[in-house]
């Protein structure tokens, strides 16, 4: 396992630029297949992914996202097999993964629980919420619980992305129902989702401020 | 709006499926179109002035004439990475109604000449992801995707791809070097994607809502389309309001009508007993307004006379009882965890304007902080490959101009906050011995 990524304050996207190389060691090269072990199932989904576009260097994220799906994370095994079945070194694709968000570069929860802290949700107690539901995962490794940046779904503000699936306008109190929810499998808070919302209703629009935001901001 | 083009029929149940889309008329324009040349449907798009709605405001008919002509291989590429703090509107579009997306890619690529396109989704619309993912193989079943569509000798491949987390990939050329699988470092500007964009290759890039639209004005008529909005905004608009308003949610408007209307009329105003203090008129990076500018007439140019900008219809109200020195920190902290750093000046201009506003909430800043935060964000706008930068710098900038007092009041009242902890650490009166740490770790403590 490799430490998590020193990060400084700012150029956050740059992370692992004060990483040192080891000058003794020569570049990791493009793994050779014959040595390299890649379950067949994610060598197809990378093949196929290579397959739709006219170069094949278009499909890291796809890939990486499948390989992280079967591992976790981007843990240096995945990027190695990746890197056998696209042919590039993992160092290039070291360098993908550690730009974009969604890619995960040291180990974390199963469910991933991203509470959006952008303007529109935060006016609308995001940091309450995001700070409850840190709170209520705890230690559980189950959970990587972990602020993001505006989700795209400002008018159920303020919400959270479980697992992909978009739910708000969250109360604190619907938080332990979240985390039950998603430990147990069941669809997360059905009726909050945001697939079910209508958009020409304006009756669907209209809502009260969450309860913890008004007192928040003294209205 | 009755007449609405872009959500005509979008609480329509299944309207996401071929079926029911067909069944309300769609892929009629695509026919019309694939009857026209390429020049034909360009003049069309030329004809109704309509203007990218990603941000930018660009006219598309004029981004496709770009294009050079010859039988190099095009690209289209649809930008669905929709990252805008406070937009939501291609979110709604392609969960809804994805063909009406994929109508007008096939068409604008028909204009295009391109054979080839991509849409490029933010990682985190899996949802919306899907239901596109299975609105493309229904289109490419029957037809309106593939080899010779309609019979006719237009061919158009199209493959959606997914992100994975970065703001900056809605950049337009970091977008192109996010599809290319590298990291999104936008790229330098010229040449311009027309000329060399994906796989170095001429490439048309438009936001879902303008590609959503080009159906629409298939169908009416370019000069027809045109009528609708104001003169130099023509058609109509989706809108995100978000924020402290009644009824948050997207609205579609004719370009033109006054703010006010949106935000009083459509999304009920601020909740009863506030005020609104600022609101941003197109996404966390246009310059805020103040209650004064609500007549402003919401389009392209009107609002680049106000002082702000369109950017991608995206409105956010903030009411009076959030501080400034609050918002400014927010809207700091996100383009600084977004910047690539790529550039110098927006690399270390957000980090600084981060540190800087904290020093100002922590009570270390003194009044001349203020002029120096300004200073920070003139010297960022223009001088980086890309506007990521000028996203922070502008709305900083307008906060610092339009709400000085309130920076100056909280630097002083977090200043008083500070010495009274230092008074209180030493019985009464200030001490020259007592440490730097020590008052802070006071100070802390009392706030």
């Amino acid at each position: 396992m490799t430490p998590p990524t020193p990060r400084l304050g700012g150029a956050e996207r740059a992370s692992g630029w004060d990483r040192p190389a080891d000058p003794t060691k020569d570049p990791a090269l493009i793994p050779d297949p014959a040595t390299t072990d890649v379950p067949a199932e994610l060598r197809e989904q990378i093949e196929a992914a290579m397959a739709r576009y006219p170069e094949r260097h278009s499909a890291a994220i796809p890939a990486l996202h499948a390989a992280q799906e079967m591992h976790g994370w981007c843990s240096p095994e995945a990027i190695e097999q990746v890197a056998c079945v696209m042919r590039v070194t993992p160092a290039y694709l070291d360098s993908v993964a550690s730009f974009y968000d969604m890619l995960e570069t040291s180990p974390v929860g199963r469910h991933s629980v991203y509470v959006c802290t952008n303007i529109s949700c935060s006016l609308r107690g995001a940091d309450a919420l995001l700070t409850a539901v840190s709170e209520a995962a705890g230690e559980d490794p189950e959970f990587n619980v972990r602020a993001f940046e505006c989700l795209g779904a400002c008018d159920i503000a303020p919400m959270a992305s479980v697992d992909g699936v978009y739910v708000g306008p969250l109360e604190l109190a619907d938080v332990p129902r979240l985390l039950e929810d998603t430990r147990a499998g069941r669809p997360v808070l059905p009726e909050k989702q945001l697939a079910t919302r209508l958009v020409a209703d304006p009756k669907a629009n209209s809502q009260e401020f969450p309860a913890h935001a008004v007192e928040e901001g003294g209205r | 709006m009755s007449d609405a083009l872009l959500f005509k029929d979008i609480d329509e149940p299944e309207l996401n499926t071929l079926a029911v889309y067909e069944a309300r008329g769609g892929y009629s324009a695509l026919r019309k179109a694939l009857e026209l040349t390429p020049a034909q449907v360009l003049e069309q798009l030329e004809a109704s002035g309509l203007r990218g709605r990603g941000g930018a405001g660009f006219q598309m008919g004029k981004k496709v004439s770009f294009l050079p002509q010859g039988s190099m291989e095009k690209y289209l590429v649809c930008n669905a990475d929709e990252s805008e703090p406070g937009t939501f509107k291609d979110r709604e579009l392609m969960q809804k109604n994805p063909h009406l997306l994929i109508e007008g890619i096939v068409i604008a690529a028909h204009a295009a000449c391109a054979e080839r396109s991509f849409v490029y989704i933010r990682g985190e619309y899996v949802h919306q992801a899907d239901i596109l993912d299975g609105a493309i193989a229904e289109a490419r079943e029957a037809g309106y995707l593939g080899e010779r569509i309609l019979g006719s000798d237009t061919t158009l491949s199209l493959v959606l791809h997914r992100g994975a987390g970065a703001y900056i990939c809605g950049e337009e050329t970091g977008l192109l070097d996010s599809l290319e699988g590298k990291r999104g470092n936008p790229r330098l500007k010229p040449p311009f994607p027309a000329n060399q964009g994906l796989y170095q290759g001429p490439t048309l890039i438009n936001n879902v809502e303008t590609l959503s639209t080009v159906p629409a004005i298939l169908q009416m008529g370019g000069e027809q389309y045109a009528k609708l909005g104001v003169q130099s905004s023509t058609g109509t608009k989706l809108v995100s309001i978000s924020g402290h308003v009644q009824r948050p949610g997207n609205y579609e408007i004719e370009l033109g009508v006054p703010s006010r209307e949106i935000i009083y009329g459509l999304a009920g105003g601020p909740p009863e007993g506030s005020e609104i203090k600022c609101w941003f008129p197109g996404g966390s990076s246009s310059p805020v307004l103040t209650p004064d500018d609500l007549d402003v007439p919401y389009d392209f140019d009107s609002l680049a006379k106000a002082g702000s900008m369109l950017g991608s219809g995206a409105i956010i109200v903030v009411d009076e009882h959030t501080p400034i020195v609050e918002l400014a920190l927010k809207v700091a902290k996100f383009y600084r965890h977004e910047s690539c750093g790529k550039c110098t000046p927006c690399r270390e201009g957000t980090n600084w304007t981060v540190k800087m506003l904290e020093r100002i909430d922590n009570g270390e800043a003194t009044p001349m902080d203020l002029d120096i935060m300004a200073s920070v964000q003139d010297h960022i706008i223009g001088n980086c490959l890309c506007v990521l930068g000028d996203a922070m710098a502008m709305p900083i900038g307008s906060m610092i101009a339009k709400f000085r007092d309130e920076f100056e009041a909280h630097i002083e009242a977090a200043r008083a906050r500070g010495e009274l902890a230092l008074a209180g650490a030493n019985g009464g009166g200030p001490h020259p011995g007592v440490s730097y740490e020590s008052a802070q770790a006071l100070g802390e403590e009392l706030r």
